[in-house]
């Protein structure tokens, strides 16, 4: 080997506003983790796999038992398993930020001229990339065991537009997570502790009427089934009531309220 | 963007740092000029990780202060960035990543552009003897892969001084060399290295300076040469067969003789230069008719330099004592 002659020890800074740096910045850490999704078995089967599974147990395990009034059971239930799809996506964010955190490269991109907060943005900017594919999965695989919406352009709109604003209120949560747990074990965890109980204790699988007093209370308030209940009412014209609001709302609260959190738990931590 | 009103590359004054009770650093001075190779020696624990984590801004110090190319880690981190590269203990490399992928990455994280990274990383690429497997996944390197395309992203910046953390613990000695190689030939074009290292014949193979700290204090710092002549010489030792031999071999060397050991027949003797003398000491002892059991060189280890200088010594594991010649 000889020597490495290094032709200048001038970096060539680019000159370019502030904001648009960090748009290219979380754009190249988007690019990266979409890469690791695609090249990982692990998560492709995630995006694919598992919200085909979801359906058909449900549909044909569970279905024929569950009643749900007016509409068949497979056009109440695909609301729920969309989004219980998308919040199962959108947790592999955790995961995601607890392997980067283990391995040095966070440190390498600490010591390089960027906001490191970039590789948060770039992590939920891929799921919620990998969420939009599942999603398109989901509802293909939907309508082969009976999905028939009836929703016009207007409210496939509605869906999509809630669909990721909801992906990335999950996302803004997990990424939170994931910069709290100590060990990758523990981020898989949470999955399990934190949005398993959320989907089944809610209208995913069945009609909240049919759960005892204190889960149904729960069920009926909390976030998630506003947002399959809006779906719901937009896919297959169940009954409208402002489930919609509520579910922006809680949707953009979580996200105005995590994302700086977040942040900030990035820059602190290991300082 | 370079600050060039100061020839010190790294001041460092009266840091501190500590975890709970641990006090981890305790007061480090010391400076590092440009072009200048320091090394940082200690062993595990002496807080070598946490000073270069404090230089490199991803750490921040309790007290004292801290300046790397004349900006302060604590008030100017993002400048202190822009004239850094850092290769960590462990490397810091994107597994699912290609080696070229990772280094493009970072090529554009430090904004050099799309045309001017593709070109760097090429070049380094090369240098770094990485073109065959650049399109493999790091994920299946070797350590010391690992270790160059963990170096090329430092350098794809070209950095102005360059902190590396035990660049060469894993690497087979072949490897090892190579890295020594490289790491002169940085500096040999200005770029101001600081390194860890748990060993004393890399940083007297590679450093202008040594810092010696153990427990968070400098214990000793200087050229190489100074810190060999404060611990003690080279030398040879002979252990011979038969009790007249060792009398014998005790007056052929008198002077030169360091200690000697009738019990075991062994003496050492100063060496300045190694192999060399180690062939004339052999001419002699055969002249002489002297039959030896063994004759070995000993270098200082570090475990010498800290017996030396704290009265108990290290855990290093690896002793690296040079047993130039075997029984005969
Ligand atoms: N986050 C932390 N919390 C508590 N103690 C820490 C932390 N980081 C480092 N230490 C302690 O600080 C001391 C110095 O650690 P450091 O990593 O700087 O040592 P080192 O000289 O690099 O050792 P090695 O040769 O093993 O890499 C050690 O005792 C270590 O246990
Ligand atoms: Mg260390």
């Amino acid at each position: 080997m000889t020597t490495l002659a290094i032709e200048s020890n001038i970096q060539t800074q680019q000159r370019k506003p502030k904001i648009l740096w960090y748009v290219s910045d979380a754009w190249i850490m988007t690019q990266r983790s979409v890469r690791h999704i695609t090249r990982s078995m692990d998560q492709l089967m995630s995006v694919a796999m598992f919200p085909i599974m979801f359906m058909l147990l449900n549909r044909y395990v569970l279905g024929g038992a569950i009643d749900t009034g007016d509409i068949s059971y497979a056009n109440y239930l695909f609301a729920g398993i969309f989004v219980q799809t998308l919040a199962f996506g959108a947790n592999y964010t955790t995961i995601n930020l607890a392997v980067d955190l283990q391995q040095g490269i966070v440190d390498r991109f600490r010591s390089l001229p960027m906001n490191p907060s970039a590789l948060l943005v770039g992590h939920i900017t891929a799921d919620l990339i990998r969420n939009a594919i599942s999603g398109v999965i989901i509802i293909l695989a939907g309508l082969l065991v009976g999905f028939r919406p009836t929703a016009g352009l207007i409210e496939w709109l509605y869906v999509i537009g809630l669909a990721l604003i909801f992906s990335l209120a999950i996302s803004c949560l997990s990424a939170i997570l994931g910069l709290v747990v100590k060990s990758l074990e523990a981020a898989q965890w949470t999955g399990f502790v934190v949005i398993f109980p959320l989907t089944f204790i809610s209208s995913a699988f069945v009609p909240t009427q049919t759960m005892p007093t204190v889960l149904r209370a729960f069920a009926e308030n909390q976030p998630l089934t506003h947002v399959m209940n809006a779906m719901r009412t937009w896919l297959v014209g169940t009954p409208s009531d402002n489930s919609a609001w509520i579910a922006l709302a809680w949707c953009l609260g979580i996200i105005i309220i995590s994302l700086p959190i977040a942040a900030w738990l990035f820059r602190v931590r290991g300082k | 963007m370079l600050n060039t009103s100061t020839d010190r590359a790294i001041a460092v004054k009266d840091l501190k740092k500590s975890y709970g009770k641990l006090k981890v650093l305790d007061g480090i001075d010391f400076e590092v000029h440009r072009g200048e190779i320091l090394a940082l020696l200690g062993p595990n624990g002496a807080g070598k990780t946490t000073i270069v984590r404090i230089l490199s801004t991803l750490l921040s110090q309790d007290e004292g202060t801290a300046t790397v190319n004349g900006f302060d880690v604590r008030r100017e981190p993002g400048a202190v960035r822009s004239s850094i590269g850092l290769t960590g203990q462990y490397a810091a490399v994107d597994e699912y990543l290609t080696g070229r992928e990772n280094l493009e990455m970072i090529g554009l994280l430090y904004r050099l552009g799309e045309q001017e990274t593709k070109n760097r990383s090429q070049k380094l690429l090369e240098r770094l003897d990485l073109v065959e497997p650049s399109n493999r996944r790091v994920k299946t390197y070797s350590g010391g892969m690992r270790r160059r395309i963990d170096l090329a992203m430092s350098l794809i910046a070209s950095p102005s001084i360059l902190f590396l953390d035990e660049p060469t613990t894993g690497l087979d000695p072949h490897s090892r060399i190579t890295m020594w190689e490289i790491i002169k030939g940085l500096a040999a074009t200005n770029v101001t290295v600081l390194l860890t290292t748990q060993y004393m014949e890399e940083a007297d193979r590679l450093a202008d300076k040594i810092i010696v700290i153990d427990k968070g204090s400098v214990i000793a710092q200087g050229t190489p040469t100074e810190l060999k002549a404060s611990i003690g010489p080279d030398h040879l030792e002979i252990i011979v067969k038969d009790d007249d031999d060792f009398l014998n071999t005790l007056k052929l060397f008198e002077t030169d003789v360091l200690q000697n050991d009738p019990k075991r027949r062994s003496l050492s003797i100063i060496t300045k230069n190694g192999t060399a003398d180690l062939k004339k000491v052999l001419s002699m002892l055969e002249e002489s008719k002297i039959i030896i059991d063994s004759l070995s060189l000993h270098r200082p280890t570090l475990d010498d330099v800290f017996l030396a200088l704290t009265g108990h010594s290290t855990s290093v594991e690896a002793e690296r004592q040079t047993n130039a010649s075997t029984t005969l």
